[in-house]
């Protein structure tokens, strides 16, 4: 079946099986592997992207529910060598070790300071529980997230 | 993991869905937000023939005041109700009970009625239903009808809905000022309930439970012995009277019954307070 969708800007056309996931869809036919397949059961976060705004967890989501939507994965996020305050706070803060997480933990992120702009500490953790890291402990994703939405004040 | 192969269809509205499933019987099944039929697809433990995607049906997406209940459309998200300002004030639970569903990235998809319709006891949504008497509109090729909540949940991941009858809306009695809490055990923060106790607490007690058996459960042994004017501490002890557990890798059944006495016990203290 067709499917099109905007992917970071662009428009993206292409015939599929209607089974087709949207982080395959993203991965393996537009070719964009920054978002990561971790559990693959809808649990990690790690395939975590804005469809329409909204965070998203790619691996449970058909590229032809997304048909006619606007997708944003963590390659979409830079205006060129320019961060995302998002990206540039978890850079800042130290908010990965093995960087696995981090693409689906930023998209979480930029889902969450859009829902709620100046988040407390109990926002944060709650905002992000459908995020797994297995490295951090999470204190310093925490102070990422903070930071960002200070740094947008 | 990738589902079986399965042909697609895009449901314009309620009426078309029920057409598809009308041509298509058994082979067919509805997908909504798709937040339980899809891990159940990448799984193969399901494998429909076809896939009726309702998800653009914006129709069965509201929620309004209807006198002294609330109507919410079937295809409303978990996180229109969390955000509602119509539940905000008319039925405060209800809200309440959709922000613990999932994460926000399940919640930003997953839908009332699908969690609904797929008659998991472990979710969280049917139990708060059922312990606020909610009705269920379920329409079909000769017509609609109503189920209440009680009637609604047959088994395990079993209601009475048939393969051709779509559920469109579920009707919400109003709680105002009732006394509300929803203990949710867990071992990550967004897992299903281990085993889960709400409490509503309005003029007399209604008390639900999540995991304890096939179906969503209400706590009958404990609102007796509470309208019988048992204490709180006493009446917990009667949590687990009339239930069925199961045992999983997250706790035997044994355990199971453990948790539904402190957590009723602790949702009735929080819902009194």
């Amino acid at each position: 079946m067709q499917v099109e969708l905007t992917v970071n800007g662009g428009s993206q056309r292409h015939d599929v099986e209607p089974r087709t996931l949207l982080v395959q869809f993203l991965r393996e036919v537009v070719g964009l592997t920054g978002t990561k397949i971790g559990c693959d059961t809808s649990s990690c976060g790690a395939c975590t992207v804005l469809v329409d705004g909204e965070s998203v967890k790619s691996c449970t989501m058909l590229a032809a529910q997304a048909d006619g939507s606007e997708v944003t994965t963590i390659e979409g996020l830079a205006r060129g060598d320019d961060l995302h305050p998002v990206q540039a706070s978890f850079h800042e803060e130290h908010a990965l070790q093995c960087g696995f997480c981090t693409a689906g933990m930023v998209m979480a992120t930029v889902s969450l300071l859009d829902e709620i702009p100046h988040p407390s500490e109990r926002d944060v953790r709650l905002g992000l529980e459908g995020n797994l890291c297995r490295c951090t402990g999470y204190h310093n994703i925490v102070r990422a997230v903070l930071a960002a939405a200070e740094a947008t004040r | 993991m990738i589902p079986a192969p399965f042909d697609y269809q895009r449901a314009g509205s309620a009426d078309e869905a029920i057409a598809a499933l009308a041509e298509h019987g058994d082979e067919a099944k509805l997908l909504a937000g798709g937040m339980s039929l899809l891990p159940l697809m990448k799984l193969r433990l399901a494998t429909p023939a076809v896939l009726v995607d309702i998800g653009r049906v914006r129709e069965l997406s509201y929620v309004r005041d209807a006198g002294d209940h609330v109507e919410v459309g079937a295809l409303t998200r978990h996180r229109d109700l969390e955000t509602s300002d119509v539940l905000a004030e008319h039925c405060a639970p209800l809200r309440t009970v959709a922000s613990e569903v999932g994460d926000n990235q399940v919640r930003h998809r997953g839908t009332i009625g699908g969690s609904v319709s797929h008659g998991d006891p472990a979710s969280d949504l049917p139990a708060l239903l059922l312990a606020l008497d909610a009705v269920f509109v379920v329409r079909g090729p000769a017509g609609e009808r109503t189920v209440s909540a009680t009637e609604f949940f047959r088994g395990f991941l079993e209601t009475v809905l048939e393969p051709d009858e779509l559920l469109t809306e579920i009707k919400v009695p109003k709680t105002p000022g009732a006394g509300f809490s929803y203990q949710k055990f867990q071992r990550r923060a967004q897992d299903w309930a281990i085993v889960g106790a709400m409490a509503v607490r309005n003029g007399g007690t209604r008390v639900a439970l999540v995991n304890m058996g096939g179906t969503p459960l209400r706590a009958v042994a404990v609102e007796e012995a509470l309208t019988s004017g048992a204490s709180i501490e006493e009446a917990a002890e009667r949590a687990a009277d009339g239930t069925d557990p199961p045992g999983d890798i997250h706790a035997t059944p044994e355990y199971r019954e453990h948790l539904a006495r402190v957590l009723v016990r602790r949702a009735l203290d929080a819902a009194s307070g």
